[in-house]
């Protein structure tokens, strides 16, 4: 029974550290199947985070706090839009920038906020929390949030592969042109896209200030969003990977965790760098055939589209 | 009869160029109508306004007598207008089926669409898998599933981009019985081409343009090869002079075993090629394109490295050197991108001369001797008729033909032992291409080894000693021109038996 307990625990916080990377992974993930490589998306969670805190320390709803992080993330990915698809600007350029535009714009608006005790999702939607038994109290950490995070892979999948808005989608990522020259809007296709992977940055940032620590400090996204975007490209764009990739970085953040439990003894900053190195370790592994990667990645990926004539 | 579609007066300008200058234009519904134009008269952009690619400056479009506003393809595929590109304008990674439901617009399921999909193919014998990825196909299985995607939208008018320059002869032949029977069943057809004798086999009306002005409108079948090229090159032209025999010598260029697999996602693997080029003759690598003549190329120039034994120049293995190392022994490649790897969009013809020919006598000890760069540059003007401003002119500048009639003469000048050659006159006016051939002639007759790879077969029987097929990335034996039949010829390049066409 005890094992049984410890290795549903294990699982439970396995999938809670990794629904963050799994909601801005597919987010970014159906940015890129467009075409639109966005590396902004540590910046997104941020703004996300904070957004989303600050809304819920105002009002005391945290449902509501998600929906004004994901509305913050969007506004970012709208702004990413403006500059890389209306005004065609170097999309990588414009990515970095938009990071670190959202790591200050972050750190401003939370200053305040800082050390502000909030009451967190699972609270307010499981109310009897503190009083049900160990084994209930594990299932009720697995929010909506994190369901969610775990339909996105087949969500996105469905999406893609099996519904004509994805096919669409996806055209428009393989050769702009083309979808162009056939009748599509690629710049509508592409700003629904972008705007979407930034409403998910925005909803994972904020799964972090409300939900898993719950409360903000300053960059507290920790390069989460960084190993989001290396998700993505390393799992040669494929959902199962991607999603693959997302768990093995949460087990791997809470098995750090143990291992510290256990005392081993390693400075805990190295053992803090083990999910990102094991992640990216595995990852090249399995897409070290560059072949592969070639022909799975959009071929249109950050390249400016402007319609001739 | 109300023509299905009539172009009044249409106008439009890039920058400084006038690429369609007041075109009318009328198709009767049934018709197949030849536009008929060199490379850069204005064929392509007039077809992209009928399609709503490109909204044109001035003038008026009427379908079946109503005048109407193109606004965007989709507005055109409305009408029933259906358009087969040049350049393919299919998704690698998608299937057959896929493409097709995103060229329809329609939202019935993908089974319903699969099984209308073999019925229309059927119907017009356009053989294709609709499960399969595009990047599988054949070039000429491509532009079936181009024409069947344009063919299930029920089109009132077809327009075709040089549909024959990917296809074997025989692909063609079939392409011209489907749409004989297109045009039979009502569908006008507009086809654009610059080549005359497949115009005068298929179509019933001509439209001839020249620098994006009307010149000439006539009933193709009335007229002759020679007399449809005047009307389209504004004067009449001296054919290239071909010498009885040439003087063949001693194998210069050998290529034995040559195997080498793929980069490229999308690329062909060359397998298990040997060719012996011999020096005065010019040896004719024909194939449909993407058939491994990218690779063939990379391999004997230097940009791909093989091991050194499978490539010989004189006898001595050059298969581990580049390409810097192969032009000193004596080996000169013209690249298939005139800009890009032929010569320097933004460099001026002097420095563009000199890329290539960066010896003591341009660079001594590794200074630019500007005067003998100039020298050069003037030469190549001079001997190679290149017309440009001044040698100072960059070479972004200058039209497609003049700018490769530079990269030849500037090769050919270097006096090498082989040259290669790849698709030399590919999208160059007839003059240019006259030009082009007779310098490669001559440059064979003074005993160096051409070697010539090109998608033109026509081109190949008038200049070339010998052909040989490439075929998924498979080399026949070469056979004498003299024996060589365009049939047997369009048979390898379909992928027939691997041995020489009788």
């Amino acid at each position: 029974m005890h094992d049984g307990f410890a290795l549903l625990a294990l699982l439970v916080a396995t999938l809670r550290a990794a629904a963050p990377l799994l909601l801005a992974g597919f987010g970014e993930l159906v940015a890129e199947r467009a075409g639109v490589l966005n590396l902004g998306v540590e910046g997104m969670m941020l703004v996300g985070a904070a957004a989303g805190f600050i809304a819920t320390a105002a009002t005391g709803n945290p449902l509501l706090g998600l929906l004004v992080g994901a509305l913050a993330g969007a506004l970012m990915a709208l702004l990413f839009g403006v500059l890389t698809l209306t005004l065609r600007a170097n999309q990588v350029a414009c990515g970095l920038a938009l990071t670190i535009f959202g790591v200050g714009l972050s750190a401003l608006i939370g200053l305040p906020w800082q050390g502000t005790p909030i009451t967190g999702l699972a609270t307010v939607i499981w109310p009897g929390l503190d009083r049900a038994g160990p084994v209930a109290q594990q299932f009720m950490l697995l929010d909506p949030v994190v369901w969610l995070a775990l339909a996105m892979p087949f969500l996105v999948f469905a999406f893609l592969y099996r519904t004509r808005p994805g096919l669409v989608l996806r055209a428009v990522g393989e050769s702009h042109d083309v979808a162009h020259a056939l009748g599509y809007s690629v710049l509508r296709v592409r700003y629904a896209a972008v705007v979407f992977g930034g409403a998910m940055a925005g909803v994972a940032g904020s799964y972090l200030s409300l939900v898993y620590t719950p409360m903000w400090t300053e960059n507290m996204v920790a390069g989460r969003g960084w190993i989001a975007l290396a998700l993505v490209v390393f799992s040669a764009w494929k959902p199962l990977w991607l999603a693959l990739g997302a768990v093995l970085f949460g087990f791997v953040t809470i098995a750090q965790f143990h291992a510290e439990a256990f005392g081993l003894d390693v400075s805990p900053h190295l053992l803090a760098t083990l999910p990102y190195l094991a992640t990216v370790v595995v990852l090249v592994l399995i897409s070290r055939d560059a072949g592969r990667l070639k022909l799975n990645a959009p071929a249109a990926l950050g390249k400016p589209f402007n319609a001739a004539g | 009869m109300t023509a299905r579609l009539a172009l009044t007066g249409i106008t439009k300008r890039y920058g400084a160029m006038l690429a369609n200058d007041g075109v009318t234009l009328s198709v009767q519904p049934g018709e197949i109508h030849a536009l008929l134009g060199e490379n850069g008269a204005g064929k392509s952009t007039l077809m992209k306004i009928v399609y709503g690619v490109v909204k044109p400056d001035a003038g008026e479009i009427a379908w079946e007598g109503t005048p109407v506003v193109i606004a965007d393809p989709n507005a055109a595929r409305a009408l029933g207008v259906g358009m087969v590109f040049q350049h393919f304008s299919l998704f690698e990674t998608l299937t057959v089926a896929e493409n097709i439901a995103l060229g329809l617009g329609s939202r019935q399921p993908m089974a319903a669409l699969v099984a209308e999909i073999r019925q229309v193919a059927a119907q017009y014998g356009l053989a294709v898998e609709a499960g399969r990825q595009v990047h599988h196909l054949s070039v000429g299985e491509r532009q079936r599933v181009e024409i069947l995607r344009c063919l299930l939208a029920r089109p009132k008018l077809l327009i075709l981009d040089e549909p024959t320059s990917v296809l074997t002869p025989q692909e063609a032949e079939g392409l011209f019985a489907m749409l004989r029977r297109l045009a039979a069943e009502g569908c006008s057809v507009l086809y654009i081409s610059h080549k005359l004798q497949e115009i005068r086999a298929l179509c019933t009306a001509a439209t001839v343009l020249r620098a994006g002005r009307v010149v000439a409108r006539c009933d193709p079948r009335q007229e002759t090869a020679e007399s449809l090229a005047e009307m389209m090159m504004g004067g009449a032209l001296a054919p290239a002079s071909r010498p009885a025999a040439r003087q063949v010598g001693a194998p210069c260029l050998s290529v034995g075993g040559l195997t080498l697999p793929s980069q490229e996602p999308f690329g062909t693997t060359l397998r298990d090629i040997s060719l012996e080029l011999r020096a005065g003759e010019i040896l004719g690598i024909a194939g449909v394109a993407g058939n491994g003549q990218k690779e063939l190329l990379a391999a004997l120039s230097g940009e791909r490295r093989a091991a050194a034994d499978m490539v010989r120049l004189d006898g001595q293995g050059i298969g581990a050197l580049g390409p810097a190392a192969r032009r000193a022994l004596g080996l000169a490649f013209i690249p298939e991108e005139r800009l890009g790897r032929g010569a320097v969009a933004d460099f001026t013809l002097a420095e563009n001369a000199m890329l290539t020919r960066l010896d003591d006598r341009i660079a001594p000890h590794g200074l630019l001797d500007l005067k003998a760069v100039g020298a050069l540059a003037a030469r190549l003007v001079a001997r190679f008729g290149v017309r440009c401003a001044s040698i100072q002119a960059q070479g972004r500048s200058l039209s497609g033909g003049n700018m490769q009639k530079f990269i030849v003469g500037r090769e050919i000048d270097a006096q090498p032992r082989v040259l290669l050659a790849a698709h030399p006159t590919w999208g160059v006016d007839i003059g240019a291409a006259l030009a082009i051939r007779q310098a490669l002639q001559d440059l064979a007759a003074a005993g160096c080894g051409v070697l010539v790879v090109s998608e033109d077969l026509d081109e190949l029987l008038e200049i070339a000693d010998r052909i040989a097929v490439l075929s998924g990335g498979r080399l026949s034996l070469p056979m004498p021109v003299a024996e060589a039949s365009v049939e047997g010829i369009g048979l390898l390049m379909g992928g027939a038996a691997h041995a020489p066409a009788a």
